[in-house]
């Protein structure tokens, strides 16, 4: 494990910034505070982090529409995208994009996205954009196991092997594609394997597993740093909620949920390493659980409380809008 | 200032472009050609050859042959804008305009507004329209009306070498998401073009012949055909106005407008199909906002609502012409 305590301090952070946003969402969407479809990240943590413990602000990152744990582990601002998510001025993208198109471009965050497929051919366009700067910046695709059907998900592999350039497309395999498993709608089954065949190095890795997930995702930065091309990384990862809030689940099986959050929390997982290691202490995590908590909490009282965005602001950021 | 032809006019400003801005990319099927091969690089230059010569000039990063696959070429080309470069992608005709679209009208058209004005999105998607060639149903659609409809985008439509130069330096300079349609009946037509680097606003439109009887407003290669008519009418003293508005958006209104409030009559000519077109667009537009200046029926001048045929005697008769214009012109000037 070459992370210090500090990258350890901050991967917690994160992911624990990850999963308490998404539970208080999942209790506000519940009382019908927030308006729109909301896709939420609890269980994936690790894949996030992991991925974007790697990256610098000069790396860019293209999302799904479950996308608020990328967004977070990039740097998104917490308070702003809590704004954004209830449609309030503030919000990182003025209100306008919602759950579905965080975006903050100085982070390299080039968006959530509503398509699912629509990501990996704009990450390749990055990876263009990054390997002629030449300053070694590298773009990662995000995508669940429902995008690995997709054409478009085909097109822009292959498009970042004939080119050679800094791509990395990570596959978050959490077992359904929307409502439907894995087993039914992937051929194969093997993520990784329809990657491998384009000719890049493809590797699956423990999306539970935070150290699993940063030393795959390094080799990965390493090699499309150093010009080596692209890589897809197959993360097994579990939802802890529906597809979508609202989902009533009646696909899973009985006591699904509850044998996944018990055995398969990353954040469980995280803090029983770390702590047995030596590496922090229960004391220490127990102080960011709590900083943590206290960040959500504003961020939902400063989103309850900003107002509407002005109605003028629906016509601005298109060049005519007639 | 010199004759050159509409393909070498926007091969010059691709050219110019990319000198004057390394920023600028370009990426397609073929923009290359050869790659793989045993032939080697540079064997071809595009299909219509508008790319010829850029790949010797500035190399590999910045001239890049791609698989055929429309969606990532367009997707790679909204990508890549977004972090900071100006791609020129090239499809290789409109029809495929339906494996790329989700790039266009979900991704690239609202970065921008989505993201609350943060994003630019410098890109120009250059494709071939138009009918004419015998191509068949799947290489010959003129479909402009589709991307004007998408919020964002902007959608240019040169008639002349003139004004393909330098729109299409208007879109590589710009900062939103540009469909240039070419048509590809034009690439052979010349006309005079300087030999510097100019650019022409988007939403400016352009009247090509002046009159007082009645506006004939047409797109692309058919403000060819409505100029021929209007030499015709004015021999016999009839004098028409033409309108080509260069840009389907922004769309030069106020012009269209103008005009008409003088003539009182409007004929409009698109190659599109007639549905949801630029033509039922713009009789929509005038008869909303002119109405009381009209004197006629507006008259639209179209294919109609079929898929474009291969046999040519069927293809010609799909296609606008002059004499269905100086019908329809004849026939506003009789107010019927």
């Amino acid at each position: 494990m070459q992370l210090n305590r500090d990258q350890l301090e901050k991967a917690y952070r994160l992911m624990k910034t990850i999963r308490e946003f998404e539970e208080r969402l999942h209790i506000e969407i519940a009382k019908g505070e927030i308006p729109g479809f909301t896709h939420l990240y609890s269980g994936q943590e690790a894949c996030a982090v992991g991925v974007c413990e790697n990256l610098t602000d000069k790396d860019y990152v293209v999302s799904t529409h479950r996308g608020h744990g990328h967004c977070i582990a990039k740097g998104v601002d917490v308070p702003g995208m809590m704004k954004e998510i209830y449609g309030k001025s503030g919000g990182i993208c003025g209100g306008k994009g919602g759950s579905m198109h965080i975006a903050d471009l100085g982070k390299g965050m080039l968006g959530a996205n509503g398509i699912v497929g629509g990501g990996p051919p704009i990450a390749v366009g990055a990876a263009i954009a990054a390997r002629n700067k030449g300053d070694g910046g590298v773009a990662v695709a995000f995508g669940g196991d429902g995008s690995c059907n997709q054409g478009t998900v085909f097109e822009a592999m292959n498009l970042a092997v004939v080119l050679k350039v800094p791509a990395i497309f990570v596959f978050e395999n959490n077992g359904y594609s929307e409502h439907t498993g894995v087993a039914y709608a992937v051929g194969s089954g093997d993520v990784a394997a329809r990657a491998a065949a384009f000719g890049m190095p493809a590797i699956k890795a423990d999306g539970s597993d935070f150290f699993s997930v940063y030393e795959a995702t390094r080799e990965a930065v390493e090699r499309a740093r150093s010009g080596g091309g692209p890589t897809t990384l197959e993360l097994a990862i579990c939802r802890f909620y529906g597809h979508v809030e609202g989902d009533p689940q009646r696909y899973r099986g009985k006591g699904e949920v509850q044998r996944l959050r018990e055995n398969l929390d990353c954040l469980k997982h995280f803090r029983a390493r770390v702590t047995e290691a030596g590496l922090l202490s229960n004391a220490q995590l127990d102080k960011l659980d709590t900083e943590v908590l206290d960040l959500i909490e504003n961020s939902v009282q400063g989103a309850r409380s900003a107002p509407p965005p002005a109605v003028e602001t629906a016509l601005a950021d298109v060049y005519n809008a007639y | 200032m010199s004759v050159k032809s509409y393909r070498d006019a926007i091969n010059e400003c691709l050219h110019q472009e990319m000198e004057r801005d390394q920023t600028v990319i370009v990426l397609g099927e073929d923009v290359v050609g050869g790659s793989g091969t045993e032939g080697g690089k540079e064997a071809i230059g595009g299909v219509f050859s508008l790319t010829a010569g850029l790949w010797g000039k500035f190399g590999d990063n910045r001239v890049i042959d791609t698989p055929i696959s429309e969606s990532a070429i367009v997707g790679a080309a909204a990508g890549a804008a977004l972090a900071g470069l100006r791609p020129v992608a090239e499809i290789m005709f409109t029809d495929f305009l339906g494996l790329c679209l989700d790039q266009i009208y979900n991704q690239a058209a609202k970065f921008k507004y989505m993201f609350g004005g943060k994003a630019k999105t410098p890109m120009v998607v250059r494709m071939t329209t138009g009918a004419g060639m015998s191509a068949a149903a799947q290489h010959s659609q003129t479909n402009y009306a589709w991307v004007t409809n998408i919020p964002g985008v902007k959608s240019i439509v040169p008639s002349t070498p003139y004004d393909a130069k330098g729109l299409l330096a208007s879109a590589i300079r710009g900062e939103d998401p540009v469909v240039f349609f070419e048509n590809k009946l034009l690439y052979m037509l010349k006309g005079e073009v300087p030999d510097e680097p100019y650019t022409i606003p988007l939403g400016k439109g352009v009247l090509t012949r002046q009159g007082k009887d009645a506006t004939i407003v047409a797109f692309s290669r058919m403000v060819h055909l409505a100029n021929t008519v209007a030499d015709k009418l004015a021999a016999e003293g009839i004098t028409c106005d033409v309108i080509d508005p260069r840009t389907t958006s922004p769309l030069d209104e106020e012009m269209i407008l103008e005009s008409v409030s003088q003539t009182g009559r409007l004929i409009v000519v698109d190659e599109s199909n007639p549905r949801c077109s630029l033509a039922s667009d713009i009789a929509g537009l005038v008869a909303s906002k002119a109405f009381e200046y009209l004197d006629a029926p507006i008259k639209l001048v179209t294919p109609p609502h079929t898929p474009v045929p291969f046999a040519p005697n069927l293809e010609q008769a799909y296609l606008p012409n002059p004499d269905k214009i100086e019908k329809a012109v004849r026939q506003a000037l009789e107010g019927i």
